[in-house]
């Protein structure tokens, strides 16, 4: 109970740590990659720090569900980072909710946040929200068929029984499932967390905007805690596309010198898996809306495939 | 006599709907008294039954049979586990719709004719009330038959209670005719077991399925599939279903679409896992199949509706075909012999079943109350009512995240159950076959995406923002009854979401009476506390850990908030610097789903038609009329044409009907004759 208790209150302050540092370093890199210098690695807590402080302005037609959102946005991603494993293969609360829990759990967040757009009466919040849902609404299939060809080859759901499932076959990154899979979960990874070609998470062009649409009446602590929210997602769906196709490293036991290895190697790959998203948003250009779905298919066929070769192979 | 207590209570129920039902006859002439005695009754004979089906389902079942001079057609009832479920089922909702209704008729009282019309609905209601609960309970088949045709007559009479529209009574029509389609093919369906069998009674029919030889089994599976089917309004026997159920009075509705499909769902399980012996597998692939289709297509033509009502009715089809996936994997886990899978995947179904019973019925009683205080159930002229009518907003919004499947509401639970059962059918069917498991489950991971896209339009238009017509701008909160009626059923959402895991043991005689094993043991982990997928290390999940966990990480952030953080101002929202920003300039419905309509332009083939009025330049209309519509693919395709066909069929036969009773008189003696040689025949 109290390991419990305490791996939780580990894992957590991990996360609400660690998730703006990453947003930071992605950031950092890609101007970097564009010969420019970039505002720093530690521009997120900058300004989570300056919002925290600030005050609030709430649209006058906005009712409860306005202020619910990001709370809820936050809670459901603080919990999901909960039950993934991170840097040991055992996530302190595994037992109580799976992969299924960890997808619903960030639709629960999604759905709030949806609503929360269409709360201001703007025509750009329903703009984002129908955005976010019709884009979700395909990329999910194609996140569930991936995830179900990882599930099935561990004959579970639960993510830490997929991770040491995993550990136990250090090789099998290379069959060919699991490279289709891994494809599949990246781009829906790049969809999930509105990046391009999906979505431009630096623009603020009126017809572009998706997720950036949703949020444009939010303000103060209450921004804060959005942007906080979909940076720890981005690292759960990081996290989740690391450790369960490279599980290397991640700590078996509670014995602290395999828990600085796991730190070690856990931070290591976040970076190469950063650099990767960032190498693809240089190299691509964002595609129209429309073109969104296209992408969305080929993540499907890629899951569809993936789950037919382990069952071949 | 020792299970005298159920078995009073429940005719005691039985009694109580038919008071209900007379009472509501005889006061036509007054409708308050009307109106309490019918909606009183109705709450009485749910209480009643529903203590007598716990009873039944915690302890032991129950039959009884009312003497009958002829041995074939004995009224026979039993409250074995299965009934006994059923009958809460009912109970739960037909309690919280009775308490809703005191308030929700309470408005036809004023005007001269609806409130004469009053004491009919009162009539039918308890009715349907009535004849679905002896559906659930008969144990032989001409009883069954009786009461099915019972509920389809009670049905009709309800939807086309506003005779004098024109939607209503084709909505009704389209019912009757296809109600009797069912009724055609159940009868013969149960003609062709109960001859095997050589009784009708459900005893007798349990052991029939050894009996019939292949081919019969594939005709009796297809005439009963095709019959529970069109019952349960599965894609593509669904297109009554979206025109009959928004077209009744909003508490009719939710009974509709929250129980009487569910007397479909009823029959294929008794049918499909206890009449039928061991089926083949195509029949379960084909249950799959139908199931993921209408799945997808429901939830797919409920996103392009803006009719609340309507979008509602779609939203059932869709959940039909979720709780068949779970049907469907366990006649495959039976065949292939896996029990305990089966047994998990029975339990799926049938609490999925449940669930959408109680959230279904809350929905609509959410867009009851809606249509109650603004007149209207289309969408596009809603909004901003989270303000005026606070409760029924948040029942409404309870209603809409059970329904998309989100965490920790019993929506979750149980779709959370049937891809389990999807994911262990991988391992239990070998071949090709299995494949077909992940797939589904990726599909019903695109139809819960789907249904909570459907569901931020729903409520976010309607309940959201500003109000885009007078009518949801004077909008009043719902009577407290009507509330009453909602909060129990939300309370319910919660209860089964949150408590999942101390409600499924009830599933242990379900299953013992189905498949024949008890799944209790492996379901749950830790004390109860943890749902288990049935298989050592499968996968667990705690909604109850999920929702104190939630409300823990939540607290942090709004205890912080409101401590240090008290600088809010309203201010106006952002109008991109032009002057006021007005409900025009809200997203509509109709916009909200354009992205989905355009993805899925191939299914939906969608039309458009713009008109612009302009005086000197084109960049200046004085008015613009749009127009737009999605092809009814089914009612063109499928529908058109089996019509014509029997158009000109009758035209053909118009010939032999000469209107001369001479001619008549002949064919029936022509018919006679050819039966009689038929008979003579050895």
């Amino acid at each position: 109970m109290i390991a419990t208790v305490v791996s939780i209150a580990l894992q957590l302050s991990l996360v609400l740590l660690l998730s703006p540092l990453v947003s930071g370093i992605i950031k950092t890199l890609k101007a970097r990659l564009q010969t420019r210098r970039g505002p720093g690695i530690l521009q997120p807590y900058r300004e989570l720090h300056k919002l925290l402080r600030k005050g609030m302005v709430i649209p006058e037609s906005a009712s409860w569900i306005f202020s619910a959102a990001p709370i809820v946005v936050f809670s459901t991603a603080a919990l999901v980072s909960l039950m993934i494993p991170m840097i040991s293969a055992a996530a302190p609360l595994s037992l109580f909710g799976g992969v299924l829990a960890v997808v619903y759990l960030l639709g629960l967040g999604r759905f709030f946040l949806a609503l929360g757009g269409l709360d201001t009466g703007t025509p750009f919040g329903g703009l984002g929200s129908s955005r976010e849902m019709t884009i979700s609404a395909l990329a999910e299939p194609a996140m569930m068929l991936a995830i179900f060809t990882v599930a099935l080859s561990a004959n579970s759901t639960n993510l830490s029984e997929v991770a040491h499932s995993a550990i136990g076959q250090s090789w099998r990154f290379l069959a060919p499932s699991q490279v289709l899979a891994f494809a599949a979960l990246f781009i829906v990874l790049i969809a999930e967390t509105g990046r391009i070609p999906v979505d431009n998470p630096a623009t603020h062009l009126e017809l572009t905007m998706i997720h950036e649409a949703m949020i444009l009446e939010y303000s103060g602590p209450y921004l804060a805690l959005i942007e906080w929210g979909a940076w720890i997602k981005q690292l759960i769906l990081m996290t989740l596309l690391i450790n369960t196709f490279y599980p290397f490293g991640l700590s078996t036991d509670m014995g602290l010198l395999n828990l600085a290895t796991g730190c070690a190697s856990y931070l290591l790959k976040l970076l190469f898996l950063s650099a990767l998203v960032v190498l693809v948003e240089t190299t691509n250009a964002k595609i129209r809306l429309f073109r969104v779905p296209e992408l969305l298919a080929v993540a499907f066929v890629l899951g569809a495939l993936a789950l037919i070769s382990t069952f071949l192979f | 006599m020792n299970s005298f207590p159920t078995t009073g209570l429940f005719v005691g129920g039985l009694a109580a709907y038919a008071l209900g039902s007379i009472s509501g006859f005889l006061f036509r002439i007054s409708p308050a008294t009307a109106r309490r005695a019918g909606c009183g009754f109705g709450l009485l004979g749910a209480v009643l039954q529903g203590i007598s089906g716990l009873a039944a389902l915690l302890g032991s079942s129950v039959e009884w049979s009312i003497p009958c001079a002829v041995p074939l057609f004995a009224y026979s009832f039993s409250l074995g586990a299965v009934s006994a479920y059923f009958t809460v089922a009912l109970s739960l909702l037909a309690a919280s719709v009775s308490i809703y209704s005191f308030g929700y008729l309470a408005g036809m009282e004023k005007g001269v004719e609806s409130g004469r019309k009053l004491g009919l609905l009162t009539f039918f209601y308890n009715a349907l009330l009535l004849s679905l609960s002896v559906v659930f309970t008969a144990s032989n088949a001409f009883l069954f038959l009786i009461a099915w045709e019972m509920t389809s007559l009670a049905g009709y009479a309800l939807v086309t209670f506003d005779h004098k529209s024109e939607e209503s009574r084709s909505a009704g029509l389209l019912y009757l005719i296809m109600s009797h389609v069912e009724a055609g093919c159940l009868l013969l369906g149960f003609a062709l077991i109960g001859q095997h069998a050589g009784s009708l009674d459900f005893h007798a029919l349990r052991q029939a399925g050894g009996l019939l030889s292949p081919p019969q089994q594939a005709c009796a599976f297809l005439l009963f599939f095709l019959g529970f089917g069109i019952k349960a309004g599965v894609i593509p026997v669904h297109i009554w279903l979206p025109a009959a159920h928004p077209v009744a009075p909003s508490n009719v509705s939710a009974l509709l679409s929250g129980i009487v499909i569910k007397a479909g769902i009823y029959g294929m399980v008794r049918v499909f896992l206890e009449f039928l012996g061991v089926v083949p597998n195509w029949m379960g692939i084909a249950v799959i199949v139908v199931a993921v289709t209408s799945a997808i297509l429901g939830v797919l033509y409920a996103l392009m509706e803006h009719d609340l009502k309507r979008l509602l009715a779609y939203h059932s089809i869709e959940n039909i075909g979720i709780i068949l996936l779970g049907l469907g994997a366990a006649m495959m886990f039976q065949t292939a012999g896996y029990p305990r899978l089966a047994a998990f995947a029975v339990i799926a179904c049938l609490f999925h079943t449940l669930n959408h019973a109680v959230f279904k019925c809350l929905l609509f009683l959410g867009a009851g109350s809606v249509l109650h205080s603004t007149h209207t159930k289309n969408m596009e002229e809603l909004g901003g009512l989270n303000r005026r009518m606070p409760w029924t907003s948040l029942f409404f919004l309870v209603g809409a995240i059970a329904i998309s499947g989100l965490p920790p509401l019993n929506g979750f639970v149980s779709e959370w159950l049937t891809y389990q059962s999807l994911l262990a059918g991988f391992g239990a069917e070998k071949g090709l076959v299995g494949l077909m498991f992940p797939i589904a489950g990726s599909l019903l991971a695109l139809t819960g995406a789907l249904a909570a896209a459907c569901f931020v339009k729903a409520f976010g238009i309607t309940f959201l923002a500003l109000p885009r017509s007078p009518e949801a701008e004077n909008a009043q909160e719902a009577p407290t009854t009507m509330l009453a009626g909602m909060g129990i059923l939300a309370f319910a959402c919660f209860a089964l979401g949150i408590g999942a895991s101390w409600f499924l043991p009830v599933f242990e005689g379900i299953t013992r009476e189905l498949v024949g094993v008890s799944a209790r043991g492996d379901l749950t982990l830790a004390h109860g506390f943890v749902i288990s997928s049935g298989t050592p290390h499968g996968g667990s999940v705690s909604t109850a850990v999920i929702a104190l966990m939630l409300l823990a990480l939540g607290a942090i952030p709004a205890w912080f908030l409101a401590r240090r953080f008290a600088v809010r101002r309203v201010g106006p929202t952002w109008d991109c610097g032009l002057p006021g920003l007005g409900p025009e300039n809200e997203y509509t419905a109709t916009a909200f789903s354009k992205p989905l309509r355009m993805v899925f332009a191939a299914l939906y083939k969608p039309r458009r038609e713009i008109q612009t009025v302009f005086d000197v330049s084109p960049y200046f209309p004085k008015s613009i009329h749009f127009e737009s519509e999605i092809e009814p693919t089914f009612e063109n395709r499928i529908y058109k044409p089996v019509q014509a066909m029997v158009y000109w069929i009758s035209l053909r036969m118009r010939a032999i009907q000469a209107g001369s009773i001479h001619a008549y008189l002949a064919y029936i003696f022509v018919t006679l004759v050819i039966l009689l040689l038929f008979g003579v025949r050895p």
